[in-house]
């Protein structure tokens, strides 16, 4: 095998082993190959993925951002908040995810400008902002708004079979795809990533650079976080905890290294992919939730570890 | 001791690297392996070390056979290499680095005291006593870590000693303790390899020489009984050229005008002007501050004091994106931590500076981009199979091309260069020196670091001698010659 060929199974191991889950899924469970089970399991995918698309920019830079889980409800809440108080609903999905774009571009100041280690940094936003979620919403769920526009976002259906998650997920998924492949910031998220030294001595506004990951990860998780109302029709102010590791399994899943540099989105999706498949899959055989968080985290340990070998 | 490695074959997936390569050497002697960049010089010593293993070939020691896995088998047989990359783990002390994975140790515990004393005389022995033991490795200069490296090589007590282009981050002080070191070691009789693309080192300290042409053995020749032409032909496989490419340039309005400058404590009192299509050297011990200057200039360091005019009109690049709107170009010292993203491909380093080019509206245009770095590929003739490929698995002074080619797709009004030819083989450094000429004449002011001395006085007009952070003197380059400015260097002015 030549180390071109050895590359490029190695790139698609993630797929390969999706495809594995799925085909030994539907011989398990006759349920799961059905349109609707799969179309179910997008959307259930979808909140992750657009989460997890985020965080693989950030990855990409070397970094981390836990805070996404806490972004996603200061989100969500002030979303609800707005609609509850009578504004355009529009305008409050925009405003939401605007309010997420910001509250990432501080995680990003702090790690450019302020040069605390993301792990910190984010660690720290991740504690504020969900206590700032609970005092808007003096720490219950909001509810009691209503609007077409707006519950379509997340239960909607595009041509009554495609749900609009999935449409939002698979835009994103083009977009960052674009982005990362052909222009010329995503040249520069690799090049900071990959050696950020180099890159400055290059001209690359490396602050710059970061600071903009950082934001789309913010917005990013904002996003997640409409879909995640508009789903439950309520905003809680504990959501998305966890979500934070969730995404990060799928972006290591799909074989974006943490070290910064090296990575694609198609892996991300299907990182994504992988970790709800499973869930669906052991939901529908019946499998205690306790078991399933075993299973899902031998899973992503042994597909790091093959990824591991086989980089040797 | 004899070690002698025959019919050695080593490929990468499909690319041979090496075929049928036979190369002995013994104790008391230096021999030295030439080839040109990519011919396989450091893969065949990293096979004789343990890093690779063979695909096919044996070694031999004393005319036994042995089979050599890891680097610590070699370790064990007394084979020790100094690398041409550097490897020192930047976050541990240099008496850690020096002892790694064998640290002295009492009741089990790691002695630091005798390892700081013991790392002290090693450093001592290579002319770097001055470097503290216990400071971390990675905020020493790349000739100081170089020095560190061949300590530590020393340390192992070696009965063949490998070094991989030693010299190319040392300037000529200590260079000349280290052939000392080399020519004592030979006495006691232990074997060196010396790799090196220095053409007056070879003929200067080595016995023995092999050469290697495109992973092939093309021959071996007793020193005394060889010269410059003959090896470049085995190397080439044809006659090269002159190997400093005449210049005729009238240079033109002053480009590039420094006055007093000052940085935070490595510099002060800099005042020189180049003119368009000038080549100013910059020469000097390790140490006496030749990047820094060029680093201020460059928006890296901060200025604390003094003037920078750009066609007469001053600049003040508080970071190197400034500059480089300006239109300064810097090739750095150190390819692999400041001119390469290693990860990335050829393609994607290559236009890493200027891809603004090849974008509009911030989407890059794929085709010509790849046209661009097609004939940059072509014009410095890197070797590469593929631009997709990734820069690191490029030979060393393929890589220090990239580093060039970044700079070239848009030629700059004042280029830096510091060391822009380290690592890279003659012919090579010919086509670098065509390069350097190339852009002097169509207008730009070029700056030019370099330990080479020849190199300095072949490629310059003027030469700027640095001494402790201040400037020594400016020779004209076709009337001065190495002993001025060595004098200068060294602060005998
Ligand atoms: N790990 C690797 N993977 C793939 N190709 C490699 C690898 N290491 C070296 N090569 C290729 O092997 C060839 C020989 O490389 P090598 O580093 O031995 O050359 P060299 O003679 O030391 O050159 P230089 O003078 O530039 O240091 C080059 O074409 C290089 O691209
Ligand atoms: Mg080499």
């Amino acid at each position: 095998m030549t180390p071109q060929q050895k590359a490029t199974l190695q790139k698609l191991g993630p797929f390969i082993a999706l495809m594995v889950v799925c085909v030994g899924l539907a011989f398990m469970s006759p349920d799961f190959l059905t349109v609707g089970n799969l179309m179910n399991v997008m959307r259930q995918v979808s909140i992750n993925a657009l989460i997890a698309f985020g965080m693989t920019l950030v990855i990409l830079l070397g970094g981390i951002d836990l805070s996404v889980g806490s972004i996603l409800a200061v989100s969500s809440v002030l979303t609800a908040m707005l609609m509850k108080a009578g504004y355009d609903p529009v305008l409050a999905t925009l405003v939401g995810i605007l309010a997420g774009a910001l509250m990432g571009s501080v995680n990003g100041l702090i790690v450019a400008k302020g040069k605390v280690a993301p792990f910190i940094a984010t660690l720290g936003m991740m504690t504020v902002l969900r206590g700032t979620s609970l005092v808007l919403s003096n720490g219950s769920p909001i509810t009691g708004f209503s609007s077409d526009f707006f519950s379509t976002l997340g239960g909607g259906y595009l041509a009554g079979l495609v749900p609009v998650p999935v449409v939002w997920t698979l835009l994103m998924f083009a977009l960052f795809w674009f982005v990362l492949k052909k222009t010329v910031f995503g040249r520069h998220v690799y090049a900071t990533g990959g050696n950020p030294e180099a890159a400055r001595l290059s001209g690359v506004k490396t602050d710059r650079v970061q600071i903009w990951v950082y934001t789309i990860s913010g917005a990013m998780a904002a996003m997640a976080g409409v879909v995640l109302t508009s789903r439950l029709n309520s905003a809680q102010p504990t959501a998305g905890v966890g979500y934070e590791l969730d995404a990060i399994a799928a972006v290591v899943l799909g074989g974006t290294s943490l070290a910064g540099g090296r990575g694609w989105i198609f892996g991300t999706l299907v990182g994504a992919l992988l970790i709800g498949v499973l869930n669906n899959g052991l939901n529908l055989m019946g499998v205690s939730s306790f078991y399933q968080l075993i299973v899902k985290g031998a899973v992503i340990l042994l597909a790091v570890l093959l990824d591991r070998a086989g980089k040797r | 001791m004899q070690v002698a490695m025959a019919g050695i074959n080593k490929a990468f997936g499909p690319v041979r690297v090496l075929e049928g390569v036979d190369f002995s050497v013994a104790g008391g002697e230096i021999h030295a392996l030439m080839g040109e960049n990519g011919a396989g010089k450091s893969t065949l010593m990293k096979i004789l070390c343990g890093v690779y293993s063979a695909d096919a070939g044996s070694i031999t020691v004393d005319g036994l056979p042995v089979n050599i896995r890891s680097t610590r088998d070699a370790e064990e047989r007394g084979i020790a290499i100094i690398h041409q990359e550097l490897n020192l783990i930047p976050q541990l002390s240099v008496m850690e680095n020096l002892f790694l994975g064998r640290e002295p140790r009492r009741f089990g515990v790691i002695d630091s005291g005798r390892m700081r004393r013991e790392a002290g005389v090693w450093l001592q022995k290579v002319g770097a006593g001055q470097i503290d033991p216990t400071r971390e490795a990675g905020t020493l200069s790349i000739g100081q870590q170089q020095l560190v490296e061949i300590a530590k090589a020393l340390s192992l007590n070696a009965q063949v000693l490998i070094m991989d282009e030693p010299t190319a981050a040392l300037t000529e002080h200590e260079i000349a303790t280290l052939f000392q070191i080399m020519a004592d070691l030979k006495a006691r009789g232990v074997a060196i390899v010396y790799v090196s693309h220095r053409m007056e080192e070879i003929f200067k300290i080595c016995d023995k020489i092999s050469v290697l042409r495109d992973g092939s053995f093309v021959g071996e020749r007793v020193i005394a009984e060889t010269g410059f032409d003959e090896i470049v032909k085995l190397m080439v496989g044809r006659e090269l050229g002159e190997r400093f490419p005449a210049r005729e340039v009238t240079p033109g309005e002053v480009r590039l005008k420094v006055a007093d400058l000052s940085d935070e404590g490595n510099i002060s009192g800099i005042g020189f002007e180049v003119r368009a299509g000038e080549v100013m050297g910059v020469a000097g011990l390790m140490g006496a501050g030749r990047s820094e200057i060029l680093k201020t200039l460059f928006g890296v360091n901060r200025a604390t004091c003094g003037q920078i005019e750009l066609d007469g009109k001053p600049v003040v690049p508080r970071d190197p994106g400034e500059a480089i709107a300006a239109g300064i170009g810097f090739v750095t010292e150190d390819r692999k931590s400041q001119g390469l993203v290693l990860g990335l491909s050829v393609r994607e380093n290559a236009t890493l500076v200027h891809l603004d080019e090849y974008a509009r509206g911030g989407v890059v245009n794929g085709r010509a981009e790849s046209a661009a770095v097609q004939q940059l590929i072509g014009e410095l003739r890197i070797r590469t199979r593929d631009a997709e490929l990734d820069v690191k698995s490029l030979s060393g002074g393929n890589q220090q091309k990239v580093v060039f080619a970044k700079w070239l797709a848009k030629p700059p009004r004042v280029l830096l260069l510091d060391e822009p030819t380290r690592g890279v083989d003659v012919g090579g450094k010919a086509e670098i020196y065509h390069i350097i000429n190339r852009l002097a004449a169509a207008g730009t002011a070029i700056v030019m670091v370099s330990s080479e001395l020849p190199e300095v006085l072949a490629m310059s007009d003027r030469i700027l001698v640095m001494h402790q952070g201040r400037q020594a003197a400016i020779f004209d380059a076709r009337t001065t010659n190495q002993e001025e400015i060595m004098t200068a260097a060294t602060g005998g002015l």
